[in-house]
């Protein structure tokens, strides 16, 4: 009995920082260490790749600020709601550059040939952070209770929140996006 | 020590509702037919219930007051006298028929000045202005037969004296409610969904209206400015709305307009004649025109341009603008560039 009341405890903070809205606050980790290497080769000693978490993937408020932008900054324009048209669809298991945050950070920051768009200098990072996280949770990369449930305008596909995580699919990933393990 | 301090809240109370009589932003200051309408229509509200509630209290007093004629030895009363009983009965069958009386008069005038409220729609030739709500402002478009006499601004109405105005209202986000109390009660802005008001401005002078729908964290700081004026003070403003504004010309606002072109500022705000043309935040053609920034919650002056742009969290926290870093002399070229866009 008591352990439950804990367990409820427990529960009810962690949820209290799902909805969280840092309006000043940028993700801790959100630095770009690794977001501009490509390839595992380096001279001498390899120094060993660091995992970027970007916390606002837990964070109700940043995820929808990130489907905001993602339709206001018109990335709806090539990849539709997620499934793609002239741009790849960002629903699948496929990740040409990468599924990483701090790499999709990198595809929108830097631009990626045949038409994705740079966003250098157009958008404060925390924004781009936003839209990271968001473009994870269109393929169930985001914990489901953070993920938006619904739209503001008609619903064309199902919620972020009931898609099912993809395994991001490293055999049709080309060499150069591979990351170690 | 309490007592003291319930009596300066009752006094301050007190001051607050009087300072609340007349000023900018108040139903019971009508500047237009309509408000006046409503105006009345309150008033006659507000005199009946007092005068029905006077002579209710005093009813109460006096039943209070009123020696009883039976004390705890006088035997109970078991067969009432019907005389009274008929009495009695006769004044609650008046005071019902008055209560239908006064309360049905009151339904007739509500529908009266509703109708009257309306009445407007059928006006010639209104002034005719799309006002689309967005979570925390007001996109605001003078429509014209003609495409090029098309203003855009945001936040701010300029109308002329006596003109009918045919407001077109929508809204992008959530339910947001257009409130100018001294022309009109309030409409809401429904997202696909166009309402559609008119009023009139029959005094000049500046007047203030704010969202009366809550609409999200800074529903408090969604605001807008009215300035009524004459017709020829109108058609000025209308003619320097439509021009493109003048290109900078020394070298602090050149730097401006290169700093405002190339970084994110132009990912949502529009200025006419350069390439920045996105519609995400409001239009910022004639920005130094306007009286007022942050909808209506802050004066357009350099340092509130200044604060606005680097720090707009703590001002309006959940705004979407977001903060923004440059260096002290670049800030300064910016908002001087915007301060000439005119």
């Amino acid at each position: 009995m008591k352990r439950a009341a804990v367990l409820i405890a427990i529960a009810l903070l962690i949820s209290c920082e799902r909805e969280e809205r840092g309006f000043r606050v940028q993700p801790p980790q959100a630095d770009r260490i690794n977001s501009k290497q490509l390839t595992t080769l380096q001279p001498g000693e390899s120094i060993p790749q660091q995992v970027v978490v970007n916390e606002y993937e837990q964070n109700a408020f940043a995820l929808t600020e990130g489907k905001r932008l993602f339709s206001q900054m018109n990335c709806v324009g090539c990849h539709a709601n997620g499934g793609g048209s002239i741009g790849p669809a960002l629903m699948d298991a496929k990740w040409i550059y990468g599924s990483q945050p701090d790499q999709i950070f990198a595809t929108i920051v830097e631009g990626r040939p045949n038409g994705m768009p740079s966003f250098h200098g157009k958008l404060p990072d925390y924004q781009i952070w936003q839209l990271a996280a968001y473009v994870r949770s269109l393929s169930g990369q985001t914990p489901k209770d953070a993920a938006p449930g619904r739209n503001d305008n008609m619903q064309v596909k199902e919620p972020e929140n009931s898609k099912d995580r993809e395994k991001p699919n490293d055999a049709s990933l080309p060499k150069s996006a591979e990351r170690p393990e | 020590m309490k007592r003291t301090k319930s009596k300066l809240s009752i006094v301050v109370l007190a001051c607050a509702a009087l300072a609340s009589c007349g000023g900018p932003q108040n139903a019971l200051d009508s500047a237009g037919v309509q408000a006046g309408r409503l105006e009345t229509l309150w008033w006659v509200f507000f005199w009946v219930c007092a005068v029905v509630y006077v002579i209710v209290m005093a009813i109460l007093v006096i039943a209070f007051l009123r020696n009883r004629r039976a004390d705890e030895k006088s035997a109970p009363e078991l067969l009432p006298d019907p005389a009274r009983e008929q009495r009695v009965s006769n004044i609650v069958k008046g005071a019902v028929g008055i209560s239908i009386i006064v309360l049905f008069t009151l339904m007739v005038l509500s529908f009266r000045t509703g109708r009257a409220v309306n009445s407007l729609s059928y006006a010639e030739s209104p002034i005719e202005i799309r006002i689309t709500g967005n979570q925390w402002w007001w996109d605001v478009e003078y429509r014209d037969p003609v495409p090029s006499m098309n203003i855009r601004t945001a936040n701010e109405l300029h109308l002329p004296v006596g003109r009918p105005v045919k407001l077109n209202l929508q809204s992008t986000d959530v339910i947001h409610s257009f409130w100018l109390p001294n022309m009109h009660g309030k409409i809401d802005l429904i997202p696909g969904y166009e309402t559609t008001f008119f009023f009139r401005p029959d005094e000049a002078g500046t007047y203030f209206g704010q969202c009366a729908e809550f609409c999200g964290y800074q529903h408090a700081k969604m605001r807008f400015a009215v300035t009524v004026e004459s017709q020829e003070d109108y058609e000025k403003w209308a003619a320097a709305q439509r021009q493109v504004p003048p290109p900078p010309v020394d070298p602090l606002q050149q730097r401006g307009q290169q700093i405002f072109l190339t970084s994110v500022c132009t990912q949502c705000h529009a200025v006419a004649g350069t390439t920045a043309n996105a519609r995400v935040g409001p239009d910022l053609t004639h920005i130094a025109t306007r009286h007022y920034i942050a909808a209506a919650s802050m004066h357009n002056v350099h340092d509130h341009l200044k604060t606005w742009i680097t720090d707009p969290q703590r001002i309006k926290p959940g705004v979407r603008m977001p903060m923004n870093t440059y260096a002290e002399e670049d800030l300064n070229a910016l908002v001087t560039y915007l301060e000439n866009l005119k």
